[in-house]
């Protein structure tokens, strides 16, 4: 038994090392390359509390590329652990945030709070604690919807496509909304639709950064079951799960996770769907003890490689998100599902 | 010693307001494997939902290890009953050792880390049957026969005094599915097991199961019928199994036949 598990961890380092190094590498170059100019000197000064030669540089590193960078890595990070929990908790390979209409109904939430309640205007922290609410509120509705359909109907393709249909139903309410909001408020609410991890400065970072971390960690935590619900309900149950206070749990926890990064980024999607399968792939096991880490360090890669081609290849300014994420993913998702007879975890 | 591992007791099952059937009493002892045949639709799942616990019943009384289920706590009744479903699980992407060592779940603790004991265990139950040289194969790469081997691993490792099956034989060819009966029945002599199985299976289950669980229709409801093979082959109690069907049990055969 030993020897399996070391040929595991191997496996496991093998794979992890190098996505690990090339997230460090990511995250320094977005620190030392932007949209603006920087020597690589006042960069190293403004990091270290020196005084750069050029006065702008501290402003810029400290308060926007740092908390990008991070913004980044944590939101690509949440996303894929959010993934993973649906696709375990329902079952299905396929589910994510934003296929399930969970980062559809969080953006419902802002709205409401942004076009509705005034407030687009407002930004800060203040604005950001109104957006939080919501979305928690929007994607926490929307969990509920999927649960109560999820025993309603048969099969888990119909689950992807009622949750798909729900996502419609809060795009319309969104649309509904914009039409009577004001002009100032539409523009805010389109900006912010278009995904951006730039949005979040220091002062955010701290509220932001707690949230994500705690919550990825709080999923540590559900290991166990989570292994369980991989035999699907009745076996979980039958090895002494609680079935519903474990699905609420990780309901719960994939609705924070979605709702926090909805609310700072705007509804990114694809990552949650796609790095998980990425990660089980690369290390051909589906045992979250393994599953669970990789799934978050390949989610916050992900972040981290969409945001340095938002400013890499935007020529001076920064692509949305949202124009990146699918190139990336769809790809990926075609080669899961044409290859899906092939691919252990789908058997 | 008590014996006795299952009990029901003037036991109501089913949905809604109308039970499928009312008053069953049964007793499942250490050591017996009992068959539990049907027709298709006339609920076995729904009874063996109810006999581990899935399934509350409307009336009457449900007793493993002499105490009611629904007293036990979930945690306690997955150290009391385990089963083997017919449901298309997603572990392909766990070896064979990680399948069978989720069997331990109700006894490890709350971040399900195996003690060299419970590694000794989900070795015993891999060799049990016959699958310890595949510890480190992926489920996915199994045949089905094997592939069923190894979630009955999986309920042996979880160390329960009863193992209940839904229809493990379904999807099998004849070999593997004489195979499962006979290593079922293996386990249930050697390891003193109580194991009820549903099966569509009437040669093995006549051959191989201490008593039989017979699902017939009167016409006017459903009964549930217990008994030892041959007592239910003498009484002509398996000819009500098809009833109105284009089939009769033939004696020579151990099977059914057209007719």
């Amino acid at each position: 038994m030993c020897s399996v598990d070391q040929v595991a961890a191997g496996r496991m380092a093998r794979v992890l090392l190098p996505v690990g190094a090339a997230t460090v590498v990511m995250f320094v170059a977005l620190l030392f390359f932007g949209t603006v100019d920087l020597p690589a000197g006042d960069v190293w000064q403004a990091l270290t509390g020196g005084v750069p030669a050029n006065p702008a540089a501290s402003l810029i590193v400290v308060n926007l590329r740092l908390p990008m960078a991070c913004c980044a890595f944590l939101s690509g990070m949440a996303l894929a652990v959010a993934g993973l929990l649906l696709q375990t908790t329902f079952n299905n390979p396929l589910a994510g945030p934003s296929i399930l209409g969970v980062s559809t109904g969080a953006s419902l939430g802002v709205a409401v709070m942004m076009l509705l309640l005034g407030g687009g205007s407002a930004v800060g922290v203040a604005h950001y604690a109104g957006a939080l609410v919501g979305a928690v509120a929007g994607s926490a509705v929307m969990l509920l919807l999927l649960l109560l359909f999820s025993r309603l109907v048969r099969g888990n393709a119909m689950l992807l496509i009622v949750g798909i249909l729900l996502g419609y139903l809060a795009s319309s309410a969104i649309s509904i909304l914009n039409f009577y909001a004001t002009e100032e408020g539409v523009h805010s609410f389109v900006i912010w639709g278009l995904g951006s991890f730039s949005g979040v400065m220091l002062a955010d970072l701290a509220v932001f950064g707690p949230l994500i971390l705690l919550t990825v960690a709080a999923t540590l935590l559900m290991v166990k079951p989570l292994n369980a619900l991989l035999l699907g309900a009745d076996y979980a149950e039958s090895m002494g799960v609680s079935l519903s206070a474990t699905r609420n749990r990780l309901l719960l926890l994939s609705g924070v996770l979605t709702a926090v990064v909805t609310a700072f980024c705007g509804p990114v999607g694809f990552l949650g769907l796609v790095m998980p399968h990425v990660a089980r792939l690369t290390l051909a096991t589906s045992n979250h003890n393994r599953l669970l880490p990789a799934t978050a360090l390949w989610g916050g890669f992900s972040g981290l490689l969409c945001a340095c081609l938002s400013i890499f290849a935007g020529n001076g300014g920064v692509l949305p998100v949202n124009a990146i994420t699918p190139l990336l993913s769809v790809p990926v998702i075609m080669y899961v599902i044409v290859n899906r007879d092939k691919i252990s975890y789908f058997r | 010693m008590n014996d006795t591992v299952l009990r029901l007791e003037d036991v109501a099952v089913g949905y809604g307001s109308a039970p499928l059937y009312d008053g069953v009493s049964l007793r499942v002892s250490r050591g017996e494997l009992v068959t539990l045949l049907g027709a298709n639709g006339a609920g076995k799942s729904t009874l063996l939902r109810c006999v581990t616990g899935r399934l509350a019943p409307m009336r009457g009384l449900v007793e493993v290890a002499g105490r009611s289920l629904s007293e036990i706590p979930p945690r306690e009744l997955a150290r009391l009953v385990s089963i083997v479903s017919t449901g298309r699980e997603l572990a392909g992407a766990l070896t064979v050792a990680e399948l069978v060592a989720l069997g331990r779940q109700p006894h490890t603790g709350f971040f399900g880390r195996l003690s060299r004991h419970d590694r000794e265990v989900v070795g015993l139950a891999m060799a049990a049957v016959g699958m310890e040289g595949f510890a480190q194969r992926q489920v996915a790469s199994l045949s089905d026969g094997e592939r069923q081997k190894v979630m009955i691993a999986r309920a042996l490792a979880q160390e329960t005094p009863l193992m209940v099956l839904d229809e493990p034989t379904a999807f099998l060819d004849v070999a593997s599915r004489l195979e499962t009966m006979q290593l079922l029945s293996r386990l249930a002599r050697e390891e003193g097991k109580a194991v009820i199985l549903s099966s569509h299976d009437v040669g093995s289950a006549l051959r191989l199961s201490q008593r039989l669980w017979l699902i017939s229709d009167s016409g006017v409801g459903r009964t549930l019928v217990d008994g030892s093979p041959d007592s239910l082959i003498k009484s002509d109690a398996l000819g009500s199994l098809f009833r109105g069907r284009p089939v009769r049990f033939s004696e020579e055969a151990m099977d059914f036949i057209p007719s």
